[in-house]
């Protein structure tokens, strides 16, 4: 399994770049990991998406899907395709050192 | 992944399972950054004709892939069919579309007025066939929200010039 450096900290990754120990992700991680996605800063809006994916990564082991995402954290599907554009699905998760979302809706 | 991706439907068919193909793609497209432009022609349009959109339906009528096991009948066999003498009494077609409504509902997949409301939100362009809108007598008004504009098949050709085109 390969791994890379984030923040001085070494951290397991896949070969599409997406963490593969949750355990390893942290706040500061989140915030490089957004800025390699295109967004220089994560909002109090930003926030609330990622520790939505959070609580039901690490309890699921899962990265939830998108509709899961507006369902259970309240943010309506505009709001989430502006905080994250071009691609939310696999942004939100990375972000969340999480693996990519299974499931199709 | 190319920055620039495209992909375009075109809907052509009515019939309730004929309705997500599109949706499910158009909706993953989305969210790993694609561009979608969806194109509703004949009957296609019901999928965004406000009277029809919640009504949409499925036959079992000379449907060879719906088995009796869909209807919830235990098939150990695995191929038993629904004969068309069946599929043809009253009620059948309310039966299975019923039926695939409550599968969908089972999956937690969105209706398809509220899925045509999501890719929207999203950024999906959904558009009418001209064509088929004339034939049909149907206004812009017949149409739910979200629907752009009636355009040509000539429009179409120019909007997604470079588009990856995906028809259903």
């Amino acid at each position: 399994m390969p791994t890379r450096v984030i923040c001085g900290k070494t951290v397991q990754v896949n070969d599409e770049g997406f963490m593969t120990n949750p355990a390893e992700w942290d706040r500061e991680i989140a915030v490089e990991l957004a800025k390699e996605e295109g967004i220089p800063e994560l909002t109090p809006a930003h926030w609330k998406v990622i520790d939505y994916c959070r609580q039901v990564g690490v309890s699921s082991g899962k990265a939830p899907t998108l509709r899961q995402i507006t369902t259970g954290s309240g943010l309506s599907t505009k709001e989430l395709f502006s905080l994250f554009p071009k691609g939310p699905a696999k942004k939100v998760a990375r972000i969340s050192g999480l693996g990519k979302p299974e499931g199709c809706v | 992944m190319a920055e620039d991706r495209k992909i375009a439907f075109i809907c052509s068919k009515g019939n309730l399972d004929m309705a997500y193909p599109a949706l499910v793609m158009g909706w993953a497209a989305l969210g790993n950054g694609i561009d979608v432009t969806i194109f509703f022609t004949f009957w296609g349009l019901d999928l965004i004709n406000k009277k029809r959109v919640d009504h949409l339906e499925i036959s079992p009528l000379g449907n060879t892939s719906m088995k009796m096991n869909l209807m919830g009948i235990p098939d150990p066999i695995g191929r038993l069919g629904i004969p068309n003498v069946v599929g043809m009494l009253p009620g059948m077609t309310a039966f299975a579309t019923k039926l695939m409504n409550d599968k969908m509902k089972e999956l937690g997949v969105p209706p398809v007025r509220e899925y045509l409301q999501m890719l929207s939100d999203a950024g999906a362009k959904l558009y009418a066939c001209k064509m088929s809108v004339d034939m049909m007598k149907l206004t812009k008004d017949d149409f739910i929200e979200g629907v752009e504009d009636i355009v040509t098949a000539g429009d179409f050709m120019d909007m997604t010039e470079g588009a990856q085109i995906i028809f259903i």
